[in-house]
């Protein structure tokens, strides 16, 4: 039975996942080193008293997918709002190991959260456009940034709308309300207004989670377009989604409820669905529990 | 065997029966208390209408309203209401420029700034502020606000619409905070997030998003404060003056059409035509302050139904 789960989830995600692949010249390839890479180092998260996430050390890979996996509960939602420091919003909330964004520590006093949010933009589990315009809504983030220029903007919202794969279905109707859009639109929405503060880190947490298998797959099709440009994390419950997207995948588990989260193992997204180091990865991977 | 299940099944339908008309009774008794509210609110402005009806027949609205002249008691009274609409008007529109700023820069503190612990104790001094008793506004307006209007300005007499203006907007203040911070609250969190995660201050997030976002039910607030404010009586007869002439500035005495009533209603001759244009002053706050909480409960639902909240 288990054999053949595993075998199942195997041949799913050798038929969709390709390898990594370089693309463009050596220039573009040097560029693309310098920006958006992450080195966790011993990070620990504690709610007041309670620590819930101890000792992950782990790289994020520049221009690629790395999904975070592991069952509900396990702290990944909570490390992934290390990388663009929300934790610092919800209070009560500290940090400790260092994580280190292109060499910087953002956790220093120095770093300001507002400034790094810039560079690493987050799409949330549900669709949260916000009430107004769907130009309004993507502008949003340039225009804290201060650009004011018509054209700049408009040049901005188009390439947002674009990346995120809404353009064509929208470009009639910018100034629609973003609420008349669909889930998936809204959430694609969502996306372009993330990417249009042009980050080199984009954080998901669970974004297709409450959408329908095609507005799912259209989210999936972007992703895999913009790791092209930026960094992607991905929080995911939904194994053969992190087959399919990801390069790189860790996982995390919370053994015992007294016990807080550690991060199992990470590797390579085809290495991890084949042949996992850790036996309880493998038996995550093939449904024996989660 | 079989008789013991008849009996256990026999007594429960007995059970069912009583809890049926004990089900009856209480839906009746709530709906009378719900039709009692509504059925007292038409009677008001039946007898309202009523009582007024000689005024409108020998005076008219039309001259009652547009009248410059208040000399009730004169040989034949005068009865224009303009001096008094327009007093209420100018109190009302003082009292707002005092407490819409505050109030909300109030709420937004406390909706989206302020430690929790500080939120507990400020909600408690707010419900205190909306219990004291208007003529204690009146009577520290009368000790404090008075004077110092009356040096800040150089007149004669403190007693002005922007004395009882400024008391007024105080004691709206508790509504305006309360019903703003509740609209604050109900914006859903995951839209300042979004903000946030955007690269945004606090600050900016709650003048760009989490405001806009409320605004209806703000708007709601200060509608629900201003008929508060019209409708206050004691601390504006206290306040203003009482001078029933037509006010240029907020700097003279006004009088309001709550303070009219109050002044004048006990030396009138019951059924006399003063009597009854004194009724015709009174259907117009009713109408207006219907007006104003209605808009105000129209504009909330709509908020209501945006959010799902």
């Amino acid at each position: 039975m288990v054999t053949s789960l595993r075998s199942a989830v195997m041949s799913a995600f050798s038929a969709v996942v390709e390898p990594v692949r370089v693309e463009g010249g050596v220039l573009e390839e040097a560029e693309r080193a310098a920006t958006g890479r992450f080195e966790l180092r011993s990070v620990s998260v504690a709610y007041g008293s309670e620590t819930v996430i101890e000792d992950v050390t782990m790289n994020i890979p520049p221009q690629a997918v790395t999904a975070l996996i592991g069952p509900s509960g396990c702290g990944k939602s909570t490390l992934l709002r290390c990388l663009n420091r929300m934790n610092d919003e919800l209070g009560n909330v500290r940090v400790g190991g260092t994580i280190a964004l292109d060499g910087q520590d953002i956790m220093a006093k120095n770093v300001d959260p507002v400034e790094l949010r810039m560079r690493v933009g987050q799409v949330f589990q549900r669709p949260n456009p916000f009430p107004m315009s769907i130009y309004d809504n993507v502008a949003y983030g340039p225009r804290t940034q201060g650009i004011r220029n018509r054209d700049e903007l408009d040049a901005i919202v188009e390439d947002s709308l674009r990346r995120a794969a809404l353009w064509d279905e929208v470009k009639g109707s910018l100034k629609k309300h973003a609420f008349d859009l669909s889930g998936g639109q809204q959430q694609r929405l969502c996306i372009a207004r993330a990417l249009a503060t042009r980050p080199e880190v984009l954080l998901m947490d669970e974004p297709a989670s409450a959408l329908d298998p095609i507005s799912t797959q259209q989210i999936e099709d972007t992703v895999a377009e913009l790791k092209r440009t930026v960094t992607i994390v991905i929080v995911t419950h939904n194994m053969q989604q992190a087959a399919r997207i990801s390069d790189q995948t860790a996982f995390m588990l919370r053994e015992r409820l007294d016990q807080p989260a550690r991060l199992i193992e990470v590797g390579e997204t085809r290495k991890m669905f084949t042949n996992p180091d850790d036996p309880r990865t493998e038996a995550y991977i093939t449904g024996r529990f989660g | 065997m079989t008789n013991l299940t008849d009996l256990s099944h026999r007594r429960s339908v007995g059970r069912t029966a009583i809890r049926r008309a004990a089900e009856a009774v209480a839906t009746a008794i709530i709906r009378a208390a719900g039709w009692t509210a509504i059925v007292v609110l038409a009677a008001i402005a039946l007898f309202l209408a009523w009582n007024s009806l000689r005024a409108l027949d020998e005076v008219g609205i039309a001259s009652i309203l547009t009248g410059t002249s208040w000399y009730p008691t004169s040989d034949p009274g005068k009865f224009g209401a303009a001096p008094l609409v327009l007093g209420s008007l100018l109190v009302t529109v003082v009292a707002l420029v005092v407490c819409v700023p505050v109030g909300l820069a109030a709420a937004v503190f406390l909706s989206e700034f302020a430690p929790r612990r500080f939120n507990e104790v400020s909600k408690a001094v707010i419900e205190f502020m909306a219990a004291v008793p208007s003529v204690v506004y009146g009577l520290v307006g009368v000790a404090l606000v008075v004077p110092s209007v009356k040096s800040a300005f150089g007149l004669d007499s403190g007693l002005t619409a922007l004395s009882g203006g400024i008391v007024l907007g105080i004691m709206a203040l508790p509504t305006v905070v309360s019903i703003s911070e509740d609209a604050l609250h109900a914006v859903p969190s995951s839209l300042r997030h979004a903000s946030l995660a955007l690269g945004n201050t606090r600050w900016q997030t709650t003048y760009k998003v989490t405001i806009p976002a409320a605004s209806s039910g703000i708007f709601a607030a200060v509608m629900l404060g201003v008929g508060r404010a019209i409708g206050e009586t004691m601390a504006v007869l206290m306040l203003t003056g009482n001078a029933a002439v037509m006010p240029k500035t907020v700097l003279e005495s006004v009088r309001t059409m709550t303070g009219t009533i109050a002044a004048e209603m006990g030396e009138v001759v019951q059924g006399g035509l003063h009597y009854s244009v004194l009724f015709v002053v009174g259907l117009i706050l009713f109408v207006v302050t219907f007006a104003i909480n209605l808009a105000a409960d129209v504009v909330l639902e709509r908020q209501r139904k945006r959010w799902g909240a």
